[in-house]
């Protein structure tokens, strides 16, 4: 198999002994089926056992791998080492604190998916006697793209409306939340609309589209969000038309 | 968190968005590359004509609705594009975009009215 030898230059920072974080070169042969996670773990390997990164499937599937390679944000077990030039920058996701090299604080994140109540909400409680609850293809297909989403927040790193405003809930929380309010099963619309349908929610986009442009798994959030922005406009205006409607 | 009030000016930006997507390039096809092509002929753009047309209330009427909310569509978007750009002064921009917008609405209802 053919081989190639790359300049992998990586982010390091190690906030207990680094003032700023510094880029660190090394020079990997690799394969030509090697993608950059490859390359990575091949200098874990071999080259410097102090390398921190996050990593699980290695088949873009678990979400855990996501970095900044040549100035996009990528699955890096999803990132051919031989699309890219020789020297090949890798840094961890953009808009998150740096915990050490690649890998990065989530916490943000994980606070604004629990906030938009990512799970199917009941109006009355379901007791287990009363069977499965029963759901037809078409109605699985409404919703199907958006529960795609792995969570690798490759959405967040490309996200220029996160970069400058990290109050905003974001892309993949938004289009969990879509996902959720798309449920035939699903009564929780009014609940979640307290945080989608915030200033902060939805209104906080400017429909970039970069989320679309760089997710991994062809979610869309973008289109998550326009969808909501119509239903949540539709709903602002029943609320003085038709106000005995309930939400 | 409280409801944003965003839908407001929103659904305006969106049904603008729209009007200006398909209604739009049809009004300038017919007005300009319809007449060159030969698909229209120009008397039927004759000024008697177009004048006579435009002087029934449901015309003035369409004409108020694809304008204005075309107007405060490409408002809403260039102050939404400023901020993309890194213009971070919301209230001055808002002031230009929405004010020339407000004047635009001023001018179509005047010229509307005296046709």
């Amino acid at each position: 198999m053919r081989e190639t030898i790359h300049q992998l230059e990586v982010l390091r920072y190690d906030p207990e002994t680094d003032t700023a974080p510094h880029f660190q070169t090394y020079a990997v042969t690799c394969q030509e089926d090697w993608v950059v996670l490859d390359a990575i773990n091949y200098v874990k390997e071999n080259l410097d056992r102090t390398l921190s990164y996050r990593w699980s499937c290695h088949m873009a599937v678990c979400g855990s791998c996501g970095m900044v390679v040549n100035g996009e944000p990528v699955l890096s077990c999803h990132a051919f080492v031989r699309d890219y030039p020789e020297k090949i920058r890798v840094e961890p996701l953009a808009n998150f604190p740096i915990e050490r090299d690649l890998v990065v604080a989530i916490d943000d994140f994980v606070e604004k998916l629990t906030s938009v109540k990512p799970y199917i909400i009941s109006a009355e409680e379901r007791p287990v006697e009363s069977g499965e609850n029963l759901q037809s293809p078409e109605q699985l297909a409404v919703f199907k793209q958006y529960a795609d989403c792995i969570n690798c927040l490759l959405c967040y790193s490309a996200c220029p409306q996160y970069a400058l405003n990290d109050s905003f809930i974001g892309p993949a929380a938004l289009a969990l939340a879509h996902r959720y309010n798309l449920d035939s099963r699903d009564e929780g619309r009014s609940a979640r609309a307290d945080v989608v349908a915030s200033n902060p929610g939805i209104w906080e986009c400017s429909f970039v589209g970069a989320c679309s442009e760089v997710c991994p798994k062809d979610v869309d959030p973008a289109a998550a969000i326009q969808q909501t922005k119509i239903a949540s406009t539709v709903d602002y205006f029943m609320r003085f038309l038709m106000p005995w409607r309930k939400q | 968190m409280a409801t944003s009030n965003k839908p407001l000016v929103w659904a305006v930006f969106a049904a603008g968005g729209t009007l200006a997507a398909f209604v739009l390039p049809a009004i300038i096809f017919s007005l300009t590359l319809g007449v060159v092509l030969g698909w229209i002929p120009p008397e039927a753009l004759a000024y008697e004509r177009a004048i006579a047309g435009m002087q029934s209330p449901l015309a003035k009427l369409a004409a108020f609705a694809v304008i204005v909310p075309i107007l405060w569509h490409a408002a809403h978007r260039l102050r939404i594009t400023a901020h993309d750009l890194g213009v971070y002064a919301d209230g001055l921009v808002m002031l230009i975009c929405y004010g020339i917008a407000a004047l635009g609405t001023i001018a179509t209802l005047v010229a509307l009215l005296g046709l």
